[in-house]
Order: C-alpha cells, then sequence, then structure tokens
C-alpha cells in the first residue's frame, strides 16, 4: 500500500509539474498594443542554421519597425516555435502557433517539406504563412494545382532554378556529361534535379549518372567513385551546403576535378569552412540574393544585420527580413490585423521592394523575381550573371 | 570495362576500410564497457562527439597542435566517460537491464543536447592542423587521413589487446567481466576496475572523434548518433565483448556499405548493414569471432 | 467471473466519464486545438506504449523496434485512404493487419534470439523497415506521404485506445497471457511445463506489433503526412521511455508513462533548447530513484485508477 502511494506521489509530482508549465505555456494571450508573428523555424535538427539565421532577421526587421512606431500603431512581437527541422514537428508547431500563440501571420518554415506538411494547418485556421526559402511548387498549390489561399512565399521555385543551371551548364561551361547527387531526404533537392536533369537533356546534354544520399551522411566516396567512373564533365549536387562540403570535398580528394553545382542550399558560409577554400574553384550555384547586391535598402540592411550579429547575412535571413516587412506592408494596406485579411492584402500587394528586390505575387502566390548565379573562387562568392524570369 | 570494374572494385574496398576503420574506432570502447559491466551505452557515441568537439576548442581558440589536442581530447573524454559511470550508471547496478538501458538513452539524449545549447547545432570545421596529402597508386586515391585512422584503430586494438590480457588491471577487468561477485571476493575494487574501463573506452571514443572530425572537416552536436549505433552493430557483428572482434566488425560492415553504395544502391547502404547483422545474429550470435576467443572484457 | 465484469463495466463507465469530461471541455473550446493534438497524441502513444509492453513487459522480450510498425500501420493506412479511396475503416483494418503480419512474419526467426541481441536485432529491423520506405517512391519516398485526409479525431482515437486497452487487460488475464508471464519469468522453465514458448513469443509479439499498425494509421491521418523521419529509431525510444517509465509489465504504468511523457514534451514547447535537456534529465533521475518505473509490474487497483485518471487526464 505504502509502495503505491509512493508511485502515486511521484505520479502526482510530475503531472503537476507538466501542469504547471503547460499552463504557463497557456495563459499568453494576445495583448492589446501588440500584433504576435509566428516563426515556424528550424531552431534545431540538420537545418538549424536557416531557422536561426531567419530568427536574427525577423528579429532586426522587427526591432526597426517598432522603432519607427510600428505597424498601425501598434508594436509587432515575435514567438518562435521549433520544428526541428522536420515535417510533422512543423505541422505541431503550426498548431501550436496559430492556436496557442494567437499569431497574426507566420513566418517559415523554410524548408519545402515542413512547409507542405503545415500548409494543412495554416490554411485550415485561415491564417497567413510566408515561408521565405520554400522553394518547392507544392508549396503554394495543392496537388490538383489549386492555389492554396493563405500560403505565399518569398522565393522563387525550383523549375526554375534547376532551369537556370542547366541552361548555364549548358551554353556557358559547355558540359555535355553531367552527374547528378540527390538528397533524397529532400522534395527541395529532387525538384531540382528534376528540372534540371529535364532541361539539361532537352539541350543536348546527357546525365551519366544519377546517385542519392541521405541528409546527416558524412561518407560519400563510394557513390563518388561509381559517378566518376561514368566520367562525367559536370556534376550538379542541389542540396544543403553540410552534405554539399563534405561531397565537394571529398570528390577533389577522389580526383573528380569537374565543374559543381547546386542551388541556393548552398549559400553559407559553412560550405566553404567545411569543404575547404582550395576545393572551391569551378563551383556554381544559383540563387535568389547576394550580399553584394548595392540596392541601397540591401547596404542598409546588411550594415544594420553585421552590427546586430557580427556577420553577413545570407539568404535566408535577407528572405526572412523580406517576409516580416511583407506582413508589415500587408497590415498597413489592410488597416487591420486580422489573419484573413492580411492574407488578401498579401494577395493584392502591389510596389513593394525589399532587400531581395521587387516582390509581387503571381495567381500561384510565387513572386517574379531574376536568380543570380554565383561562382566560388578559392570559396569566396563572386556575382557572376543574373538570369531574368 | 573489366579492369574499370577492378579498378573500382579495389577503390571500394579503400573506401570501405577507411569507414570501416571510423566504426571500429568507436566500436573498441563500446565492446569493453559492453564485456564488463553487459550495458549497451548509447551514450557512447555521444562521448566520441564530445571528444570531436574538445578537439575543436583545443585546435581553433587555444591554437593547439594536432597532438596535444588529441591527447587533451582523450582526457577530457576520460573523465567524462568516469563521470557518467559515477553518477548515471553505478546508483543502477542492481537495476532492472532495461532501466540501466533507459538511463544511457536519456546520458545520450542529454549530451546532445546539452551541446546544442551551448555549442549551438550549426556545424562546426576544424582548423588545417594536418592536411590531407593525396596519394595515387595510378587510378587508386588514398590520403593520409585515411592512412592515419586506419592505422590508429590498429595501434590501438592492440594496446588495448595488451592492456586486457598482460596488465594488472587488465586482469582485473576479466576478473570483473568473468564474474563480478567473485572479483570482489578476491579483493579487487571492482567501482575502480569498471571506472578505468569507462575511461579507457572513452578515450578511445575521444580520440575517435578528433580524428573524424579532421577527416570530415566537419563536427555537429547530433554526429554521434548514427555511428553509435553502427559501432555497436560492428561490435555485435565481431562478437561482443571480443577486441579484436570490434576491429573486425567495423572494417567488414565499412567495406559492405561501400560495396552496397559502389555497386547497387547508396539508398540501400543502410539497410544492408542492418540485415547482415540480423543474418550474423540468426545464425551465430556469439559473433564472427565468438567461438574462438572465450576471454572476455 | 461476475466480478470481473461488474469491474469491467465499471471501467467502462468511468472511461465514459472521462471521455464526456474531456469531450465537454473540446467542444467548449476550453481546450484549444494546440492541446486537443496533444491528447490525441496521448492517445496514440497510450496505444503504442501498452502495445510495446505486451511485448517487452508480459513476456519479456526487449524488442526495441516499434516504430517500424508504427510506419507501416500508419503508410498502409494512407494508401488506402489516399491512393486506392477506402474509409478509415477499411484503412484501421488493413494497416492493424500489414503491422501484424509483418510482426509475424519478423518475429518468428528473430525471437529465437534473447536479451540484448533480439534488442539490436528489432532496432536493425525497424530501420530496414524505414529505409524501404525511403525508397517506395509510390509512398512519396523520402519526401513523405503527403495530402492525407484528417479522419482521426479524438473520440476515434479515444474508443479504438479503451478497446485496445479492453483487450490487452483480458489477454493478460487470459491462459495466453499466463504464458507469456511465465515465459518472462522464465523461459526454461516455462518449456518444461509444456508452454509452447515460441508460440506465445511470436503471439505477443505480432499482437503488439498490430495494435503499433493501429496506432500508425491513427498517427497518419491526424498529422496529414506520413514521413518517414517520423519512425527513426529516436521515436522507438521514445516509446520504450514510456514502457519503463510507468513501470516494465504494468499495463496502467505504460498508461501513465505515455500520459507524462507526452505532456511533458508538449508544456516544454515554448523552451525548444531546454525542451530535450528536461525531458532527458527527467528519465535518468526517475530512472535513477526508481529503476522499477512509476508502478513496478503492479497495476493501479481500480479504484485508484479511476481517480487517478480523473484527476490527471482533466488538466
Amino acid at each position: 500500500m505504502t509502495r503505491k502511494f509512493k508511485s502515486l506521489a511521484v505520479l502526482a509530482a510530475g503531472l503537476s509539474l507538466a501542469l504547471a508549465l503547460g499552463g504557463c505555456g497557456g495563459s499568453k494571450s494576445g495583448g492589446g498594443d501588440t500584433v504576435k508573428l509566428g516563426g515556424n523555424l528550424e531552431m534545431t535538427g540538420g537545418s538549424a542554421s536557416y531557422g536561426i539565421s531567419s530568427k536574427n532577421a525577423i528579429e532586426l526587421a522587427i526591432k526597426q519597425i517598432n522603432a519607427k512606431g510600428g505597424v498601425n500603431g501598434k508594436k509587432l512581437s515575435l514567438v518562435v516555435a521549433d520544428n526541428k527541422s522536420e515535417a510533422t514537428e512543423a505541422t505541431n508547431a503550426m498548431q501550436k502557433l496559430i492556436t496557442q500563440d494567437k499569431v497574426v501571420g507566420v513566418i517559415g518554415p523554410n524548408l519545402s517539406s515542413a512547409v507542405i506538411a503545415s500548409t494543412v494547418v495554416s490554411g485550415g485556421a485561415k491564417t497567413a504563412d510566408i515561408a521565405p526559402m520554400a522553394t518547392n511548387p507544392k508549396v503554394t498549390v495543392d496537388d490538383a494545382g489549386k492555389v492554396k489561399p493563405y500560403n505565399f512565399r518569398a522565393c522563387f521555385i525550383d523549375p526554375f532554378q534547376g532551369t537556370v543551371m542547366a541552361r548555364f551548364a549548358l551554353d556557358t561551361l559547355h558540359v555535355k556529361k553531367a552527374a547528378i547527387m540527390i538528397d533524397n531526404s529532400s522534395d527541395y533537392s529532387k525538384g531540382l534535379a528534376q528540372f534540371f536533369k529535364e532541361q539539361f537533356t532537352k539541350g543536348g546534354g546527357t546525365i551519366v549518372g544519377e546517385e542519392v544520399y541521405l541528409q546527416k551522411d558524412t561518407d560519400f566516396k563510394a557513390t563518388l567513385t561509381k559517378l566518376k567512373s561514368a566520367g562525367p564533365d559536370f556534376l550538379y549536387i542541389p542540396g544543403y551546403y553540410q552534405e554539399v562540403g563534405m561531397i565537394v570535398k571529398q570528390a577533389k580528394e577522389l580526383g573528380l576535378n569537374v565543374a559543381m553545382a547546386g542551388g541556393d542550399g548552398w549559400d553559407s558560409a559553412k560550405l566553404t569552412e567545411i569543404a575547404l577554400p582550395e576545393n572551391l574553384n569551378n563551383c556554381y550555384f544559383s540563387s535568389l540574393y547576394s550580399p553584394d547586391d548595392d540596392s541601397a535598402l540591401n547596404k542598409e540592411f546588411v550594415a544594420a544585420y553585421e552590427k546586430e550579429y557580427k556577420a553577413k547575412p545570407d539568404v535566408f535571413a535577407a528572405l526572412s527580413y523580406d517576409s516580416t516587412l511583407l506582413f508589415a506592408k500587408a497590415m498597413e494596406t489592410a488597416k487591420s490585423t486580422d489573419p484573413a485579411k492580411i492574407a488578401a492584402a498579401l494577395e493584392k500587394l502591389d510596389g513593394f521592394t525589399g532587400v531581395s528586390g521587387p516582390v509581387k505575387f503571381d495567381k500561384d502566390h510565387n513572386p517574379i523575381k531574376a536568380a543570380v548565379i554565383i561562382e566560388l573562387k578559392n570559396g569566396k562568392q563572386t556575382f557572376r550573371t543574373k538570369v531574368n524570369p | 570495362m573489366d579492369s574499370g570494374f577492378m579498378h573500382q572494385f579495389v577503390q571500394q574496398l579503400i573506401n570501405g576500410v577507411s569507414l570501416g576503420s571510423i566504426y571500429a574506432l568507436i566500436a573498441l570502447g563500446y565492446t569493453m564497457i559492453y564485456g564488463i559491466l553487459k550495458l549497451i551505452n548509447f551514450a557512447h557515441g555521444d562521448v566520441y562527439m564530445l571528444g570531436a568537439y574538445i578537439g575543436f576548442f583545443c585546435t581553433s581558440m587555444l591554437k593547439l597542435s594536432f597532438l596535444p589536442s588529441i591527447i587533451v581530447a582523450m582526457v577530457g573524454t576520460a573523465l567524462a566517460g568516469m563521470i557518467i559511470e559515477r553518477v548515471a550508471y553505478r546508483p543502477m547496478r542492481n537495476a532492472p537491464r532495461i532501466a540501466i538501458l533507459i538511463t544511457a538513452i536519456g546520458v545520450s539524449f542529454f549530451l546532445e543536447n546539452a551541446m546544442i545549447l551551448f555549442a549551438s547545432p550549426q556545424p562546426r570545421t576544424f582548423p588545417a592542423v594536418f592536411s590531407a596529402t593525396v596519394y595515387h597508386f595510378g587510378a587508386l586515391v588514398i590520403n593520409s587521413q585515411q592512412i592515419v585512422i586506419l592505422v590508429s584503430a590498429i595501434v590501438l586494438m592492440i594496446a588495448l589487446t595488451y592492456i586486457v590480457n598482460y596488465t594488472k588491471i587488465g586482469k582485473a577487468m576479466r576478473a570483473v567481466s568473468f564474474d563480478a561477485d567473485a572479483a570482489r571476493l578476491m579483493g579487487i575494487n571492482i567501482d575502480f576496475v569498471i571506472s578505468m574501463t569507462f575511461a579507457l573506452g572513452s578515450a578511445l571514443a575521444g580520440a575517435g572523434g578528433v580524428l573524424v572530425g579532421i577527416y570530415y572537416n566537419s563536427i555537429e552536436p547530433l554526429m554521434g548518433m548514427v555511428p553509435g549505433i553502427k559501432a555497436f552493430v560492428a561490435a555485435v557483428l565481431g562478437g561482443i565483448g571480443i577486441i579484436p572482434g570490434a576491429m573486425m566488425g567495423g572494417i567488414i560492415l565499412g567495406v559492405v556499405e561501400a560495396l552496397v553504395s559502389g555497386f547497387i544502391s547508396s539508398t540501400f547502404r543502410d539497410a544492408a548493414a542492418f540485415a547482415i547483422l540480423i543474418i550474423i545474429l540468426l545464425y551465430k550470435p556469439q559473433g564472427l569471432l565468438g567461438k574462438n576467443v572465450r576471454e572476455k572484457v | 467471473m461476475n466480478s470481473l465484469r461488474k469491474a469491467d463495466l465499471k471501467a467502462f463507465v468511468a472511461a465514459a466519464v472521462i471521455f464526456a469530461v474531456i469531450y465537454g471541455l473540446l467542444q467548449a473550446e476550453v481546450i484549444g486545438a494546440f492541446w486537443e493534438l496533444n491528447l490525441v497524441l496521448i492517445g496514440i502513444n497510450i496505444i503504442l506504449a501498452t502495445s510495446l509492453n505486451m511485448i517487452n513487459g508480459y513476456t519479456g522480450q526487449f524488442s526495441i523496434g516499434h516504430a517500424g510498425f508504427l510506419a507501416v500501420g500508419a503508410y498502409v493506412g494512407a494508401i488506402m485512404t489516399v491512393k486506392l479511396g477506402f474509409n478509415m475503416a477499411v484503412a484501421l483494418i488493413a494497416g492493424t493487419a500489414a503491422a501484424g503480419l509483418l510482426g509475424f512474419l519478423v518475429g518468428l526467426p528473430t525471437l529465437r534470439l534473447n536479451g540484448d541481441y533480439l534488442a539490436i536485432a528489432t532496432l536493425g529491423l525497424g530501420e530496414i523497415i524505414r529505409i524501404c520506405i525511403l525508397n517506395i517512391d509510390y509512398v512519396g519516398g523520402a519526401a513523405g506521404l503527403m495530402g492525407i485526409p484528417r479522419l482521426t479525431s479524438f473520440p476515434l482515437v479515444f474508443w479504438i485506445m479503451v478497446a485496445i486497452l479492453f483487450f490487452i487487460k483480458n489477454f493478460k488475464n487470459s491462459a495466453h497471457g499466463r504464458a507469456c508471464l511465465a515465459i518472462r519469468e522464465n523461459e526454461i522453465a516455462a518449456d518444461t511445463m509444456g508452454i509452447d514458448t515460441t508460440k506465445y513469443k511470436v503471439m505477443a509479439f505480432t499482437l503488439g506489433a498490430a495494435f503499433a499498425g493501429t496506432a500508425g494509421v491513427l498517427f497518419s491521418h491526424y498529422f496529414f503526412i506520413a514521413h518517414p523521419a517520423s519512425f527513426t529509431f529516436m521515436r522507438s525510444f521514445d516509446i520504450l521511455t514510456m514502457v519503463v517509465l510507468g513501470g516494465l509489465g504494468s499495463m496502467t504504468g505504460s498508461v501513465t508513462g505515455a500520459i507524462v511523457l507526452t505532456f511533458i514534451s508538449a508544456a516544454l514547447a515554448d523552451f525548444p533548447q531546454w525542451r530535450m535537456i528536461i525531458y532527458s534529465l527527467t528519465m535518468i533521475i526517475l530512472m535513477l530513484y526508481r529503476p522499477q518505473g512509476l508502478f513496478g509490474s503492479k497495476e493501479l487497483s481500480m479504484q485508484l485508477f479511476r481517480s487517478l485518471k480523473i484527476g490527471g487526464k482533466k488538466q
């Protein structure tokens, strides 16, 4: 009997602790003069660096907006929910932000698979969501090709990026035999690879090898050895910087000295650190943003960001910053913080210019903007060319 | 075409052995700890991660060179291993096996997430403490870091075998492994012996962490998770508790993975590794070297 | 026999009361959508924990690959509704049957192993299942199977959970269950007493896997997506932790373990960096001070159980 009581006491203690903590979480309610934005971001997990960049940039944007008096006289604040770089957790985080924290709009996630999973929640709750960097077409349209009314993005889509790189490889680099390494755990990577392949073969090139890897893999030598024996003169790796860095390094170690290219997932200072500068020559990636862009708005942003975080903003930071400004602008035009009205205002938005250039949404809620090709020379990013849609 | 195949095959063997020697480095410590406590120390992979971070700290913040860094990392992880054993495992020595396993999983989560909190989940890179020289043999490629890792694993394996078989502490370890109560009656300080086993096993993992960190040039808080599981598979494959078995299991696992990636598809690499494990377990559950070597630590 | 039925009736009434209270709170929107999601998650986790408890707790077989069966249920169920256009009932039956069948096929050879060897083999099997799913393009591969309708609701989860709990409780008290307990206590002795140990081990394993499949169908039809990353060995560890925390071999313990851990995880959602640290420390400390779990292998008596459950779940 005493043992039973003991265990009950332990249980009761555990439950009350959980309840108390749960209570803390639940008791927050929207204040009168602050408007809450949600950040459904990758704070932990494999893509944490994206989430952290995003959070920094959003906080910077909010700080600047609040310093200028806020939006419609109200201050903005940010509530971040961690999606652990995972699709199911992103759904969970979205649910929490919308129902628990009562945010008026959500920024994030950055990973396409996470956005696609969580749009069901934001759409169901009629709350607008801007995904800064999710490039898969299905982020804003459903399987039947119908646009999701509450979902937007701040970047261009996979087909464009894959097509741009295929054209660049054929026309500028004059390569004919491409090998592809696909991150099999990501929609983004598969999307880019698919459109690269279509465009590349259409333009007269051949795909000599196609291999897949998974996030968190560290040893690619076996796969690279296989690809090398197929004799490619171009390697397309549309993945994320952590694995790409190791792939590039190991490819060079195996003597696979061909031009390599990828998408905006390459855009991180970590890429150079991991792959080592001497291996990053004759490497290219397509992106939406370069911190070297000399618009006044961008210069101001880069300076403020560097002052605050002692680092150059990457593309995730830039687009998250733009996403925040988009929300602010939408709230101003809607003269309301009602989530549905914000979504409607975003849809009709015109004349907005962010740090990554002008943004206007097309009928599928995709912004129309240009792509840049960035070349890596000894690990240093240099602007190579701009490709208009 | 045929020579092309042979050439690729040999290159894949090289890739496999170098990957396998990494598994072996971690598996050595795993197998020692299992041998003495019959505990699947799930935190072992995270001790390996800890070693990599200590090495990173030494080389990038304290600007130490390679050798002092790896020694500091080994001492650091040895201490960490002893603390983990003292705090989390010793009080549980008479608890049900599964409860200790849960504790080990708990320790593993704790180390991973504490590192995420303190060092951020961002991957880190080592400064160039010893650069890789690439050797070409015809069309075959191997680099100096791969050789260093393989040689380290072999040297450590031999050293461990020596310690376990010929030193006083090694004899005590074998005695405790064989029958802890009898060992205690013979005047062996069991706590001390187990503590030493953890220190030794963790130091090996720490050394492995630094070497691998330099080799891949990327470390992150969750880096120990998958290699930890793979190393355990390697240890079981070779016969858990048997030191040369861990080495052999690691190399076999690495080679199988490389061959599957190279000739079938990299997507089935991990599935193949686990499938081999299950087949071995079903037909020879004591592992490949299980029968021949009876002494276990 | 009569008293047993009376107790069952009482338990059923208690369940109905709990359901009425929570459902009332949900309808009145006292419990918001975030906690509703977690209530559903608790229900699913209870099914998972109690089904794993059949294998690990009652039969004493050390399995740590439960996420694999969860995945099979999740995917087979989703294929039924998304690809083939069947309704939820068919999905539930198919998911359960598929996971059970796989459990049977896998259990037959591997259950010859014991202790840690079985543990590592089941861990490997769980991973193999996941990797296979990862490579099947029909179900979306690594990107996951998307567009699953939300057919799972709180009442559905709750009543399926109650039915499974009822089944497991009766199983334990049946001749089959006793045979399983005997295997746990001493396999050789059980064998000598004429118990077909392989049969009962496989039986417990198959049933446990089947229920995990049921949980999988519920899971994928609540979260809109079946994603391979949701079914890694981390998930298996989570389930195992719930079982051990509550007390290996105690069904009410598993229920409590599932509730407590899901709660802690949800309550700490606001502190992402600290969440896993607190979670892991809770695990370590509880094991240090109560290695046999909250309840040991004992069940709570009906009376205590009822007062506890009402007190515990109402929030």
